[in-house]
């Protein structure tokens, strides 16, 4: 078998390092500049935050990754592991993995680098950062460690400057001193001997080539004031907050509102009396918040009000891991409510789709007066990465609402479609009381068979029916092999699909956007002439491949690939399975008289 | 009371266990971890006896901080874990600990009900006006007007007076200590955990990180400039006048407990005659 | 918080033990404290002035030995605990937790110890000021000496670390979610 090219088209290549230290060494502020300076010289780039158990002062590390193309995945291995001191940055050993190629940059005074690093053969570089730092005027060693960093990835040293000048809001002494630190880091990086990995190549992008510098949980929020959210209700939880915390200024200029909830079950229950008043609403929480939501949830199914949940989820069962990511909510998502309430479940596949995908939510909810969950990540939540700028126009969701005095109105009309119009309150003639009973046309409490199996079948119709479109999945390739993911895998994924197609396996990938609902009749489109599917998230329980195989017939055997939080799923991990199980699947000669 | 004998047998040292809190330095839960388990020293029972029951927050981890049996159950559900506990437990002291956050909003609901049932438990909330485990949000002890990101300029709502609720609520004990003068605390705190029935103790314990201005708190702290009563409605109009920084217990009632279960008084069998034709 | 004398509270140990059982104390908590300190530096990283809190327990501990041995008290020996007479909540020569920065420097660490050592000082000098007896009297002003040598050490180590810059507790990045 041919080796796997990591780096299968030179213009893919891309450039990993992290930056580590601890208490007070500022490595954020460092990766953030990093990641900035990647974007002033054209490129695009990734950053992923980790750290101890300390709410200050304690070990953290930025890890980035920088190329020609958008990065949405950690690589394998890290090119560079700058550490400002060593101080319990052995937690970190599993993820920043580094290799013989690898650089092993530290403090010569900051003693000796653990031996979880060391063992894996990068080149060892003792440097005196901090005194550097000194050196200079007194300016800061991150400083230094960006202009070491930044130069040896490739940054042009006008690009590592104007991003520390455009973040800085300190005195111009101090600017002056830790530039001095930033060029002395510069020439630290000139100095190191070979062999070096090599450096990125900044690149020219054409004129009016716009682009952001933003995290999923903005991209999210953001996505849905383009949708028309103008109330949210908030509590507290991470890795949510920061969604919520950044609409809440954001929806007061639009003329919106946030309100701060007492709880979960407040917060779910406040959006649904707002978007019973006619104002599209959202709230953001994490698994044990979604939890306390879902009688609420339940309650906008049955009433047929349309609310927006983004779960951004994180290490699960219970408390579980609340700063690191996982898949594990998709099984509570797509059926965790009592009775049968059909309701939708989307989810976002990389951090600039966070933003399209949280516009549709809103779009879909609204259309289909139907709770939307939106299944986010820690990952892509608070990760930041460079974007393409959205290139259509925000396109504001449209309610179905009831004109004044319509005769003789119906809220919960049997309609063809299962969409029913609903009178917005204000609206004279046509005022109705909703309702979590089960109830008549007319919306009128009702314990009748006939009415509970009408309306059963309307919420159940009005989002089967609904036509999705193209965007419930990314289908990419062609091939008799497939792999199916969600959410923030898929990059990873597809990195690992163009790898094994390099080493000569072929395989179709299949990103769900659209969980829930789940028409058979279109998975099985996506996957026509396939043969067997592997279905590949970041849970325990293989919750989607469970999930697919209750709702669908699968071609072939399918197999799950399914690992748990905290670490990510790394392309070259996912190749190596892929070419693995291809293999135990060999191609077959084409059958005769089989429809294509 | 100034003089205090220390307990024959344990001292604090025994009821704290090898696991270094993560608290930011400064904080002041590190001396109400002090308090309390001075506290527990003075009241003797041993560590296994006891159990410290939580919810979520940085004052939530002191369970584990602990020798005692500890429960670091879900946010705001403390009260009720506890609850559960001693009713089925009455021979264990239980302490139930969590913040301001924790206790008043998502615990609110409990929090009332718990004083109402009146069952023979002590409650200590930290309080520092901020939610801090979520890097600084408005609780509901925060003032109007602090500026944050959830609600900026200030939620514009009046903030929660927890002790004028417990009072109100059913609470046989209701007291206020501050985290900087620790024997004190463990004094209030072991007063509390001897009074029978629900014993509500709220700590002002300061942020370092989120509320650095609430050093200034122990120049705001002052004792309370009466005595504790055992009479609702003197506590109650006294409270009313609370400027937030009375030091001292303010109630120490006489309202029934909720009884103990009885002891088991018949056999499945005699249960079973019931049914019997 | 002060805490204000009760009046007629005695200002004074009656009796030589009771001086010593004070002292005994305020070693102890000092110890305890130091330990406390030490830890917390040691969680969050700041391992250098862990390293002299760590040190500082040590000498405290050396002087709690030195009361034992002096009065043949056994190493769990319980002694009253007479607060009130003490101006602070806290015993003199704890330093307050509410002064801890994660980015302290070893200056500031001193700083906080010469000043737990001064109040100490001072307390033994007010206890040597109004004792009842000549015993009482010598025995808190060699309490009083030893503090004084204490405050000189201090002083000493003081004078040999470099004094922190006056941005030494930026921290660039914020604080961060755990939970």
């Amino acid at each position: 078998m041919p080796p796997i090219s990591p780096h299968p088209q030179p213009a893919a290549r891309s450039f990993s390092l992290a930056i580590a230290g601890s208490g007070g060494a500022g490595v954020m502020t460092a990766g953030n500049l990093l990641l900035d300076a990647a974007a002033r010289a054209g490129l695009y780039g990734l950053m992923v935050r980790t750290s101890g158990p300390q709410i200050r002062g304690g070990e953290a590390a930025a890890l980035l990754r920088l190329g020609a193309r958008p990065v949405a995945t950690l690589d394998d291995h890290f090119d560079v592991l700058l550490a400002i001191d060593w101080q319990n940055l052995n937690r970190f050993g599993d993820e920043i993995p580094i290799g013989p190629g690898s650089l092993l940059i530290g403090d010569a005074d900051a003693g000796e680098a653990p031996e979880v690093f060391v063992r894996q053969g990068a080149q060892l570089h003792a440097l005196p950062l901090k005194k550097t730092a000194k050196a200079a005027g007194g300016g800061w060693v991150n400083m230094v460690a960006l202009g070491l960093a930044g130069t040896v990835a490739g940054l042009p040293v006008a690009a590592l400057e104007d991003a520390l000048r455009a973040s800085w809001k300190r005195s111009a002494e101090a600017l002056a001193s830790n530039l001095a630190a930033l060029q002395q880091g510069v020439a630290l990086a000139l100095a190191l001997p070979d062999p070096r990995p090599e450096p990125l190549v900044p690149v020219a992008l054409p004129a009016g080539h716009a682009r952001w510098l933003l995290s999923g949980n903005e991209a999210a929020g953001c996505g849905a004031l383009r949708g028309g959210v103008r109330f949210v209700a908030a509590y507290p939880i991470t890795p949510a907050t920061e969604l919520l915390e950044w609409m809440a200024p954001a929806l007061t200029r639009m003329g919106g509102s946030l309100l701060q909830a007492e709880d979960e079950l407040a917060s779910v229950n406040m959006i649904i009396g707002a978007s019973y008043g006619g104002v599209p609403s959202l709230t953001a929480t994490a698994g044990p918040g979604l939890a306390l939501m879902t009688e609420g949830i339940g309650l906008a199914v049955a009433a047929e009000v349309p609310i927006v949940v983004v779960d951004v989820m994180r290490g699960g069962p219970s408390t579980g891991i609340p700063a690191k990511s996982e898949q594990s909510d998709l099984s509570f998502a797509v059926d965790g409510l009592h009775g049968d309430a059909p309701r939708l479940v989307l989810a976002p596949n990389g951090i600039d789709d966070c933003l399209a995908t949280a516009e549709w939510a809103v779009q879909l909810a609204e259309a289909l007066q139907s709770p939307a969950l939106l299944l986010s990540d820690q990952f892509m939540g608070q990760s930041r990465a460079v974007i393409d700028q959205p290139t259509q126009a925000a396109v504001p969701a449209q309610r179905l609402v009831a004109a004044a005095d319509t005769p003789g109105y119906q809220r919960y009309a049997d309609t063809p479609s299962g969409v029913s119009p609903m009178a917005i309150p204000g609206t004279p003639g046509i005022a109705y009381t909703a309702d979590g009973l089960e109830h008549t046309e007319r919306g009128i409490p009702s314990s009748q068979a006939r009415d509970h199996v009408k309306q059963l079948d309307k919420r159940l119709r009005k989002l089967m029916l609904h036509d999705y479109g193209p965007r419930w999945a990314d289908i990419e390739g062609e091939g008799e092999l497939a792999v199916i993911t969600f959410g923030s895998t898929t990059a990873a994924v597809r990195e690992a699909v163009e790898r094994a197609a390099a080493a000569g396996t072929r395989l179709r990938l299949v990103s769900i956007r659209l969980l829930a609902p789940l028409k058979p009749e279109v998975l099985d489109q996506a996957l026509a002439g396939v043969r067997q599917v592997l279905v590949v998230e970041q849970n325990h329980g293989g919750q989607l491949l469970r999930y697919l195989r209750s709702r669908c017939d699968l071609p072939g055997r399918p197999a799950g690939l399914h690992r748990p939080g905290p670490l990510p799923l790394r392309p070259g991990d996912l190749a190596r399975a892929f070419i693995d199980w291809a293999a135990t699947h060999p191609r077959q000669p084409a059958a005769t008289g089989v429809p294509a | 009371m100034n003089d205090m004998t220390e307990a024959v047998k344990l001292t604090a040292a025994d009821f704290k266990s090898d696991y270094k809190p993560i608290w930011c330095p400064g904080c002041g839960d590190y001396t109400v971890l002090g308090s309390l388990t001075k506290a527990l020293s003075i009241i003797g029972r041993p560590p296994h006896e006891v159990a410290v029951v939580s919810g979520i927050g940085c004052s939530s981890r002191i369970p584990a901080y602990t020798t005692c049996y500890g429960f670091h159950g879900v946010h705001g559900r403390a009260l009720a874990a506890g609850t559960g506990l001693k009713a089925a437990r009455p021979d264990l002291t239980v302490v139930v600990t969590g913040g301001d956050g924790d206790g008043y909003s998502i615990g609110g609901n409990h929090f009332m009900h718990a004083c109402r049932r009146n069952l023979d438990l002590t409650y200590i909330v930290m309080d520092n006006h901020v939610y801090g485990m979520t890097k600084g949000q408005a609780s509901p002890t925060t003032e109007p007007d602090w500026d944050n990101k959830l609600s900026p300029g200030g939620t514009g709502i009046r903030s929660f007076h927890p002790l004028v609720i417990a009072l109100a609520a059913g609470a046989n004990f209701v007291a206020r200590a501050f985290s900087g003068d620790p024997n004190g605390t463990a004094e209030i705190v072991a007063q509390a955990i001897r009074h029978p029935g629900f014993s509500f103790v709220e700590i002002l314990s300061p942020c370092v990180t989120f509320r650095p201005e609430q050093r200034g708190w122990k120049d705001l702290v002052h004792p309370a400039p009466v005595a504790e009563t055992n009479d609702p409605a003197r506590a109650a109009r006294r409270i009313m006048t609370d400027d937030g920084f009375n030091i001292g217990v303010l109630y120490a009632g006489n309202r029934t407990p909720y009884a103990r279960t009885p002891a088991a008084s018949a056999t499945l069998a005699q249960i079973e005659q019931e049914f019997a034709l | 918080m002060n805490r204000p004398r009760k009046p007629g509270a005695p200002l004074a140990p009656r009796s030589l033990e009771d001086l010593m059982g004070q002292a005994l104390t305020i070693e102890r908590e000092a110890v305890a404290r130091y330990e406390e300190l030490a830890d917390m530096m040691e969680t969050h990283n700041n391992l250098e002035v862990a390293a002299l809190f760590r040190k500082m327990a040590g000498y405290e501990q050396l002087h709690v030995e030195q009361i034992l041995a002096d009065m043949g008290w056994a190493a769990d020996v319980v002694v009253p605990r007479h607060s009130g007479i003490w101006s602070s909540p806290e015993s003199p020569e704890v330093v307050p937790i509410e002064e801890m920065h994660y980015l302290m420097h070893p200056w500031h660490a001193l700083q906080l110890a010469l000043s737990a050592e001064q109040r100490a000082e001072a307390f033994f000098a007010e206890m040597a000021g109004t004792a009842a007896t000549e015993a009482v009297r010598a025995a808190a002003e060699e309490m009083r000496q030893e503090e004084a040598e204490h405050v000189a050490l201090v002083r000493e180590w003081l004078a040999k670390v470099p004094q922190p810059e006056g941005d030494w507790s930026v921290d660039p990045d914020p604080p961060r979610y755990i939970d």
